[in-house]
């Protein structure tokens, strides 16, 4: 398997290599050199396992962008079971760059609603790179009012650059469209949870995110703006995207300290995308939980925490009077 | 200078930067038409351009003298001030940035609130000091958002806002993020109680704030020709690799578009607020 390294794996990518050179030779050789493979591998488990536990939060971007990544779809056949997709925002068309749709888990049916982007080139053409236009989140709108008609729990799963920057997206009031379902969310009855797998990137992430648990996968990331944006910006000079992600602290880590996330994922060693079964076995059994707990709130009492929740989201001083 | 300089009548001579002899603060240039223009005639004018009719930017508390009724006043969340909680470090501090935007402003923060009436008609009226890092939202913002829709409930009153926004702002990282779902809730709540909100929308109204309370009015008004959208127009340009349509994200495109439902003359604001206000919660026509 091509795990596509990424630079700062660059001494994992050699090793691997080495071994894989060694079960070449390994192959048509008489020499029993499976005990070399093995101490080879395990040296590279303990190199993975130093690299990944000092990750800047620039490397954790990358991962978070990771080509081979499990995307929403991933998730999907191996969270959910009965998955019926349900398109189109009723008004203008069916935006692909976000999929939605009933189906159960652990036979519970909810609604889930994601952003996908594409694997593939026509894919990711097709997905639009997971930047939603308004139609999107008007149709994510439109699934969670049905999902609130018949009190199923919403699933959201996050995973966008951000809305897209287009001239029709402005035509149909992309603005509308985010702050709509800010407000909606925030009043929705029914609960839900919010799960960031990879890029949480600005009100386009937002627009499906308000909910009654946010959730981080372990090398997923969530910010204001993209590191590159931030820097292009602030730093005038977008090769200061480091500095910048850094700054932001856009890493689950640091969004847990700062409460304004509710619960990690942990990923496998080297991230998500070395094993689509296990993270999404993790995600499952985290989704359950939370599920189970949130359906023994009574509906008043969900919505009220929902709402304070979300008031005491801020940091300034205040002299009192 | 040279020959040609020369024969040019000294009023046309761009050498502009020698003309020392104009008392500073009696005349004001046109940002749009470059009209020099009598700064009293500007400021009676509302500073609208007199020749063009440009809206030139006003800060939030000229907004809000104009907007309201003399009396009563009462400003709401001035307490509230910022701190830098991520201790946050581009080419600056954000600590310097505050200290610099409040000594230039005179403001603590971007969001001016303030409760009264006007043509008798009761208030909560909140505005954007775009001067103060671009008007961008951070938590005061949001907080003082918040406050403003809590005050107009207590009181039953309507809210109006007037925006002038550049969106979040990036050195409160995802603080400023979550405002936009914390003033859209509060919202909520307004919308509830039936306690109407006019949202207007001045230039530049972009990014977290557009996205959030600016476009959840019960009516928006645009002043003309102001800068309206969510992702800002060079982003855009960059993206999708085309020119931009004339006008794009101007008032008047929006207003084509339906995102708006009238464009609104600065001079007329008052009136026409009231106006709406007054039928919105059934009082008589003034």
């Amino acid at each position: 398997m091509n795990l596509n390294f990424l630079d700062f794996e660059q001494p994992i990518a050699e090793l691997e290599a080495k071994i894989e050179e060694l079960r070449y030779v390994g192959s048509d050789n008489e020499i029993n050199i499976a005990e070399e493979i093995t101490r080879l591998q395990g040296k590279s488990r303990e190199l993975t396992e130093s690299i990944f536990s000092n990750l800047k939060a620039a490397q954790i971007s990358q991962l978070s962008r990771h080509p081979q990544r499990p995307y929403f779809l991933d998730y999907i056949e191996r969270i959910f079971t009965d998955f019926e997709e349900l398109h189109g925002d009723r008004a203008f068309k069916d935006d692909y760059a976000i999929v939605g749709g009933i189906a159960r888990i652990e036979n519970m049916p909810v609604m889930i609603i994601g952003q996908q982007k594409g694997r593939d080139t026509t894919e990711k053409v097709k997905r639009n790179f997971g930047m939603p236009r308004p139609e999107g989140y008007r149709k994510a709108l439109r699934l969670m009012k049905m999902a609130e008609q018949f009190k199923l729990p919403v699933l959201t799963f996050i995973d966008t650059p951000g809305a897209y920057p287009g001239i029709g997206a402005e035509e149909r009031n992309q603005s509308e469209a985010i702050a709509r379902n800010l407000l909606e969310m925030s009043e929705l009855k029914t609960p839900i949870i919010s799960t960031v797998i990879g890029e949480g990137g600005s009100g386009g992430a937002l627009a499906i995110g308000v909910a009654d648990r946010t959730l981080m996968l372990q090398y997923s990331t969530y910010s204001v703006i993209s590191p590159e944006g931030c820097a292009t910006i602030l730093w005038k000079s977008a090769d200061k995207a480091s500095e910048a992600a850094e700054a932001m602290g856009l890493t689950a880590q640091r969004l847990k300290e700062l409460d304004l996330v509710d619960g990690i994922v942990e990923e496998p060693l080297g991230g998500a995308h070395r094993d689509h079964d296990r993270v999404a076995q993790s995600l499952k059994q985290t989704l359950v939980e939370q599920l189970a707990y949130l359906k023994t709130i009574p509906l008043d009492k969900l919505l009220e925490d929902r709402y304070q929740h979300l008031m005491a989201i801020g940091n300034f001083e205040e002299k009192s009077a | 200078m040279n020959w040609f300089s020369k024969l040019l009548p000294t009023g046309i001579r761009a050498d502009g930067n020698k003309r020392t002899n104009v008392p500073e603060g009696l005349w004001a240039k046109c940002t749009e038409c470059r009209a020099v223009l009598y700064r009293a005639e500007l400021e009676r004018n509302l500073d609208v351009c007199p020749k063009c009719d440009n809206h030139i930017r006003i800060g939030a508390r000229r907004r809000l003298d104009t907007f309201l009724d003399a009396e009563p006043r009462v400003e709401i969340g001035e307490d509230i001030t910022p701190v830098d909680a991520l201790k946050f470090k581009d080419l600056k501090k954000y600590r310097d940035r505050l200290t610099q935007a409040q000594k230039a402003t005179g403001e603590t923060d971007a969001l001016v609130v303030i409760m009264g009436q006007v043509k008798k008609v009761p208030v909560v009226a909140a505005a954007f000091e775009f001067k103060f890092m671009g008007g961008s939202m951070g938590s005061v913002v949001g907080e003082r958002f918040v406050r403003a829709v809590n005050t107009a409930i207590q009181h039953r009153i309507p809210l109006v806002c007037f925006s002038a926004s550049g969106g979040a702002r990036m050195q409160e990282a995802l603080f400023s993020l979550m405002q936009m779902a914390k003033t859209s809730a509060a919202l909520g709540r307004l919308r509830k109680q039936g306690i109407p909100f006019i949202s207007v929308l001045t230039d530049p109204t972009m990014g977290g704030v557009s996205a959030s309370f600016a476009m959840l009015g019960d009516i928006h008004i645009a002043e003309p020709n102001a800068l309206i959208g969510f992702a800002g127009p060079k982003v855009i340009e960059q993206t999708v690799r085309e020119t931009l349509p004339e006008g794009f994200q101007r008032s008047e495109f929006l207003l084509e578009h339906g995102a708006i439902d009238m464009i609104v003359n600065r001079r007329d604001m008052r009136d026409t607020i009231a106006r709406l206000l007054a039928m919105l919660t059934h009082q008589p026509a003034a």
